[in-house]
């Protein structure tokens, strides 16, 4: 198990550096484009090739990477163009505040669609089976900026009962948090909830649990010893993914809710050609997903009694 | 738990006039009808059949188990006097697990892989009886050692991935006795596990149910497994029993025709593809919702009379003699002996064997595994090897059968596999046609060679692309030997290829999925003798159809054969089959071959010991036959791992000492064409009683088909 | 058996045997909700120019609530936007963007996936380790920030948006492909075209892909409902197709500061993509039930 572990970090750390050479490869391959990002579209030639030489823009490609990857390994991610302050100073306050949003939004998404998913499962073709997959469905369908304009149009403009963005102006406030994190949850636990939904399915048809069945236990023990052990290994992987996911989704909902988090800092980076920032941003959102994935991995093969044991 | 005081009076399981139903979009499909059963207690009843006779519904039916859309529409079944149909829930929940038992198939999917063995063996008596968890340990760990499972205290703590499928086998049966069960329900608890592993089992069922006098319904579609089992039997044919009585009194003399037509399908030994084949039961198995008016068997049968026998549903005759509590459905079982039948399938000129064609030489196919473990590779053995094929000798000639025979993990497809092209050989060589072929893989071989040497595979579902026309597949073979180019002729050799495999010409349009096992398999026949090979490798190709078809696809291929005078190398781990269709037999043990001969030798003494047990391991349906008995213990060593002496010493019986372990043993010849690779002398194999032998006059005799 | 030789029935030609396998569609009552809306979204960009009341692009009564009437006669049924164009119109003709720019993006990517999973799967190899090892690079970024990172490089248009989401969605597929070749090629069919000496590419293409195709047209609805919504999240946030293009995304990026004043603007785009995308995730889900039902 502990060599499993450890050769799954390791693979992490491959593919950590694999795309650090991507994103590096994407922003800063042409020297002239970062010249101008940095300096402005209104610099002049002279000027370009002056910063270039200074910052050591002019020397082969591998060279630059490496010193980069050693900056940015030791922490020092450069300076934001935009606002003219190290990004450090920027970033992390920004990624606290989306992990506090992450956490409000598994707090009430895991339980909401494992519940929801295990009740459908448990009777497959039934009614409440149908009903939970076509409203997992159709939340599913409406895209996080739809589902915000709506419930805002809803929540704000009718009845008037929550605020319309999450500036956080005045320090936290929870009424503020409660749109963004209604709108992810929304999104999203359609897709956890069908995911567990087929698990369960799965797991009610297999022979084992007729077994369990025949040997006159009561249907309580089957499901919740026999079934719900085999039938909640996939989920539970699928909601450590749903991290990944989760870092898409806070760029739609922060930049409409103004909430200042991660995402809406990657997104004004990006409109603003902020490259440095883009480029610790990009860094942040692939570790984060990479971690969840190993985590995922190294937890799906410690559930999986098949597996740990072989 | 028996009922004392009323003694014999009250039978354990009391069927009467079942009829089983499924529910589906296109309607109601009867699946059983029609099905009435008496089983006293410590009786065992075999209910035999094909797929879809309804067999498994039965016992899903005992069980009030049958799913969302089955149900009981007719008749009723009673447990001990008491009606199951009209149980609650929670009575039936009381009976099951702890007074009607069941065993699956597959031990395997019946087993939960997420909890340990100890935990569901102890779930039955905790959950049946006010029992500990401390009792109810010792009683799960003493049922482990009942059924002979060595180290029960491991097993209890381990998962069910972690031990071999007879020990799965084994748990699945402790867990159902574990609460001394009235009534003991088997579902093919045999067909999913290797022929010597088989043998256990079935020994260790009949003494279980001895020693605790449960009633047993053993449902199989082995016939030679029943006679040795069960003491009456149910012959069923698409849903309905159509003979019943004492075990021998059916094996003697079967009354109905469809009973009597599997018998003559069952290569038994007293068969002979030359002198006595097998005689296929012509037509198909009529689909659940198309069965025809009155009797099911009626367009099948040769007894078959119009107007009486497709008249009105027919009933359960009594034949009163010569033996009683004989019952059959048929309305003419009286009449029978008196018409004239077509006459039984003609005798053959056996095929005379011409010139080699295919001569293996000491060849050897090693798999290296990597071990990327830290260990190995600071160790140096970074790579180990998988012995798959190690000094194979035999040779095959024009127009002869030659059957290797082995169970799993022997070798015999990685051997396919390199005789294919699909693999290359590590050393030695492979001659055939004169042209040596180890070396070279599919892609280097020309489109003639090819066509040469072609395959039929195992499975019939899978034989097939399932996107394409049946006339498609074909002509793209034809197409690729090269055999003809236009598409006139092509359509042409379809047609005739068709024709060869016996199908209908307008079969060519259909799509898999439109055609039955058997069928798909004759087109697996049709596309690789598409090329006219020299030689066809059949990789057991009957094994997963039903009896009666096997005899009919088994006839096709001995057909072909004689036709073309095609060398035929066929593959398998029946033994029944091999006996009755092959001129010569390479027995296999782990990747060597252990004896190599003409089929009647290597079936009489003096045996390899493996071959011994083989052939002590398959059930036979015959009664005439008397078989000795042989239990292999112990397991198949690792492959990666073999033993460096002979590989079957881990499990020999007639193991002589270290000699086994360390030395090979050496190749004996025991006659022109006969060899047993033993340290055991020819003179004491010799001496050995034959495995199987016939019991005619009260005299035991060597088995031949002159006698049958 | 028999030996007459008969006359083969002609083999039906191609159109008809579409329609006969999107009549399967009919065994499913959610499928053909689903087959309906997205029919009735294709219906309307194909008829857009004769069923729209004005210019997508004209600019006439800014922020008219809907149901008021226009000057230049007519009513503006769902309203103006900020700047005075026809909110009905737009979105007639956003359906036109996203139905030409969904599909082909997903194509392409589907080509891409096909291929590389093809060749992984059966193969096997360091050509497996290779591209399983990229298409995990790709599959590591959360999708939308892949996106932002892509578009901020090579900027915001029509193409690039193709070029975007081909690159994100192609590993996907990959992926999947590749665990379907990895079970087919086990099949013995695939075993009796190897041993009849068949070339790669025809085993690939004749005996492996077609007998994927069930999961592979369940996943192309589903993967078009996300491409779908992803041309709508970019355009949302900016780096979609640039103005005047009517696109559902971006009218809603365009009007979103005055949600909570004129929601109208906003929500009728938003409905219009929710309901596209749901009609595709029904029709998804319709066929999954009629394929596991075979």
């Amino acid at each position: 198990m502990l060599v499993f572990i450890a050769k799954r970090l390791a693979y992490m750390a491959a593919t950590m550096v694999a795309v650090s050479i991507l994103v590096f490869l994407l922003l800063e391959i042409s020297p002239g484009n970062v010249a101008t990002k940095v300096l402005g579209p209104y610099s002049s030639e002279e000027q370009r090739q002056i910063w270039l030489e200074k910052n050591g823009y002019n020397r082969p490609f591998y060279i630059r990477y490496g010193e980069w990857l050693g900056r940015f390994v030791t922490g020092d991610l450069g300076v934001s163009t935009r606002f003219k302050v190290p990004v450090n100073d920027i970033l992390w306050n920004r990624v606290a505040n989306t992990g506090l949003l992450a956490l409000a939004v598994f707090v009430v998404m895991v339980p909401l669609s494992l519940t929801l998913g295990v009740l459908a499962g448990m009777k497959e073709g039934s009614l409440q089976d149908r009903a939970i997959t076509v409203i997992g469905i159709v939340f599913t369908s409406v895209p996080e900026f739809a589902s915000a304009v709506l419930v805002a149009t809803l929540f704000v403009f009718w009845l008037g009962i929550l605020p319309g963005t999450s500036g956080m102006s005045d320090g936290f406030s929870l009424a503020e948090m409660i749109l963004p994190v209604m709108v992810l949850v929304l999104y999203d636990f359609g897709y956890v909830a069908r995911m567990t939904r087929a698990s369960m399915a799965e797991v009610m048809t297999t022979p084992y649990i007729r077994t369990a069945v025949l040997k006159g236990l009561p249907y309580r023990t089957v499901i919740m010893r026999h079934a719900l052990r085999n039938a909640l290994i996939a989920p539970f992987t699928v909601i450590m993914l749903q991290l990944n996911w989760l870092l898409s989704g806070v760029i739609v909902v922060e930049f409409f809710f103004s909430y200042k988090g991660f995402g809406a800092l990657l997104l004004e980076a990006s409109l603003n050609q902020d490259i440095f920032v883009i480029e610790a941003c990009a860094m942040v959102a692939v570790f984060v997903a990479v971690a969840s994935q190993a985590l995922s991995d190294i937890g799906y093969t410690y559930l999986n009694p098949r597996i740990r044991f072989s | 738990m028996s009922d004392a005081a009323s003694g014999a009076a009250t039978p354990v399981l009391e069927i009467d006039n079942l009829h089983v139903s499924y529910f589906t979009r296109a309607g109601e499909i009867p699946a059983v009808i029609d099905f009435s059963l008496k089983l006293e207690q410590g009786e065992a009843v075999g209910l035999v059949g094909e797929s879809g006779c309804g067999k498994s519904t039965v016992a899903m039916a005992i069980m009030q188990y049958m799913g969302a859309n089955g149900g009981v529409v007719g008749g009723s079944i009673k447990f001990k006097g008491r009606d199951l149909g009209a149980m609650s829930q929670e009575e039936l929940r009381r009976l099951r697990g702890s007074e009607i038992a069941m065993i699956y198939q597959e031990p395997m999917a019946a087993l939960n892989p997420s909890l340990t063995l100890g935990r569901q063996l102890m779930e039955v008596p905790l959950y049946h009886e006010e029992v500990s968890e401390a009792e109810a340990y010792e009683r799960a760990r003493q049922m482990l050692s009942d059924v002979r499972l060595p180290d029960p205290e491991r097993v209890m703590a381990a998962y069910p991935h972690q031990i071999s499928g007879g020990q799965q086998q084994r748990v699945v049966i402790a867990m159902a006795l574990l609460s001394s069960p009235s009534l003991l329900l088997l579902d093919e608890p045999t067909t999913a596990l290797d022929v010597t592993v088989e043998a256990g089992i079935v020994k260790l069922i009949a003494e279980i149910s001895k020693k605790f006098g449960t009633s047993m319904l053993y449902i199989s579609h082995n016939l030679g497994l029943i006679l040795e089992t069960c003491d009456r039997v149910c012959v069923m044919y698409s849903g309905e029993v159509v003979e019943e009585s004492e075990v021998k009194t059916v094996f003697a003399s079967p009354r109905h025709p469809y009973t009597h037509g599997l018998f003559g399908c069952i290569p038994v030994p007293t068969a002979d593809k030359n002198l006595r084949p097998l005689v296929a039961i012509p037509g198909q198995l009529p689909l659940p919702h198309e069965r025809p008016q009155g009797c099911n068997f009626g367009p099948r049968c040769q007894h078959f009379r119009a107007g009486r026998c497709d008249d009105h549903d027919i009933r359960m005759s009594e034949i009163t003699h010569p033996s009683p509590d004989h019952r059959v459905r048929c309305l003419r079982w009286d009449e029978l002996a008196e018409d004239e039948i077509a006459t039984e399938a003609t005798e053959h000129e056996p095929l005379e064997p011409g010139e080699p064609v295919l001569v293996i030489d000491e060849m050897q196919k090693y798999y290296p595994v990597y071990d990327r473990s830290i260990k190995a590779l600071l160790s140096g053995q970074a790579v180990r090897y998988v012995k798959a094929n190690e000094r194979l000798n035999f040779d095959a000639r024009r127009g002869e059968t030659v059957a290797i025979v082995g169970e799993s993990g022997c070798g015999k497809s990685t051997f396919a596999k390199v005789l294919m092209g699909l693999e290359t050989a590590t050393e030695g060589a492979i001659t055939f046609n004169g042209q040596e072929i180890s070396q070279r893989p599919i892609d280097s071989r020309s489109a003639e060679e090819i066509g040469s040497l072609q395959m039929v595979f195992q499975n019939p579902n899978d034989t097939l692309n399932p996107s394409l026309t049946v006339g498609r597949q074909i002509a793209r073979v034809i197409r690729k030997f090269g055999a003809e180019s236009n598409s006139e002729t092509i359509r042409a050799r379809v047609m005739e290829l068709l024709d060869l495999v016996k199908l209908p010409r307008d079969f060519a349009d259909r799509r898999p999925r439109q055609l039955s096992g058997g069928q798909k398999q004759r087109v697996g026949i049709a596309r690789a003798f598409a090329g006219n090979p020299a030689m066809v490798v059949a990789d057991e190709p009957v094994s997963a159809l039903d009896v009666s078809v096997q005899a009919a696809v088994t006839d096709l291929l001995m057909d072909i054969q004689r036709r073309y005078r095609t060398t035929l190398l066929f593959i398998s781990h029946d033994l029944s089959v091999v006996r009755y269709l092959a001129d010569r037999v390479v027995v296999m043990y782990l990747g060597q071959i252990m004896e190599r001969g003409p089929t009647a030798a290597v079936f009489s003494p003096p045996y390899h010991p493996y071959t011994e047990a083989l052939l002590s391991a398959v059930p036979i349906a015959d009664t005439s036959i008397e078989k000795r008995e042989i239990v292999l213990e112990g397991n198949l060593p690792s492959v990666l791992d073999p033993p460096k002496g002979c590989p079957f010493a881990t499990r020999c019986p007639r193991k002589v000492g270290t000699i086994c372990d360390e030395e090979r043993p050496p190749e004996q010849q025991a006659g022109p064409d006969h060899m047993i690779a033993c340290h055991i002398s020819l003179a004491e194999l010799s001496l050995v009683e034959p495995v199987i032998q016939m019991v005619k006059d009260g005299e035991p005799k060597p088995v031949d088909p002159q006698y049958g | 058996m028999t030996e007459i030789a008969q006359p083969l029935p002609k083999r039906e030609p191609l159109p008809l045997r579409l329609l006969k396998s999107l009549a399967l569609l009919r065994e499913s009552g959610v499928g053909m909700i689903g087959a309906g809306l997205v029919l009735f979204w294709v219906v309307v960009a194909i008829f857009a120019p004769w069923i729209a009341p004005f210019s997508p692009t004209a600019t006439l009564q800014p922020m008219m609530p809907p149901l008021s009437p226009a000057e230049s006669g007519g009513v503006f049924l769902l309203g103006t936007d900020h700047i005075g164009r026809d909110i009905l119109s737009r979105v007639i003709y956003g359906s036109r963007t996203v139905l030409i720019y969904a599909p082909l993006a997903t194509f392409c990517a589907y080509i891409v996936g096909i291929v590389m999973g093809l060749w992984a799967g059966y193969r096997g190899g360091w050509l497996d380790d290779v591209l399983s090892f990229l298409a995990n690079i790709i599959l590591s970024f959360p999708v939308l920030v892949l996106y932002v990172v892509i578009i901020a490089t090579i900027g915001a248009s029509g193409t690039n948006v193709l070029i975007a989401i081909t690159f994100a969605s192609a590993p996907g597929i990959m992926r999947i492909v590749r665990g379907l070749t990895l079970d087919i090629k086990t099949r013995d069919y695939v075993a009796a075209a190897q041993t009849r000496g068949e070339s790669t590419w025809w085993i690939l293409l004749v005996e492996i892909l077609p007998n994927a195709r069930g999961p592979l047209i369940v996943d192309a609805c589903l993967r078009l409902g996300y491409v779908t919504i992803t041309i709508g999240v970019l355009g949302f946030l900016g780096l979609g197709l640039p103005p005047p293009t009517p696109d559902w995304g971006g009218m809603v990026n365009e009007t979103r500061r005055m949600a909570t004043i004129f929601p109208w603007m906003s929500v009728f785009p938003c409905v219009a993509i929710s309901s596209l995308v749901l009609g595709l995730n029904l029709m998804a889900d319709g066929l999954r039930e009629i394929s596991l039902r075979d």
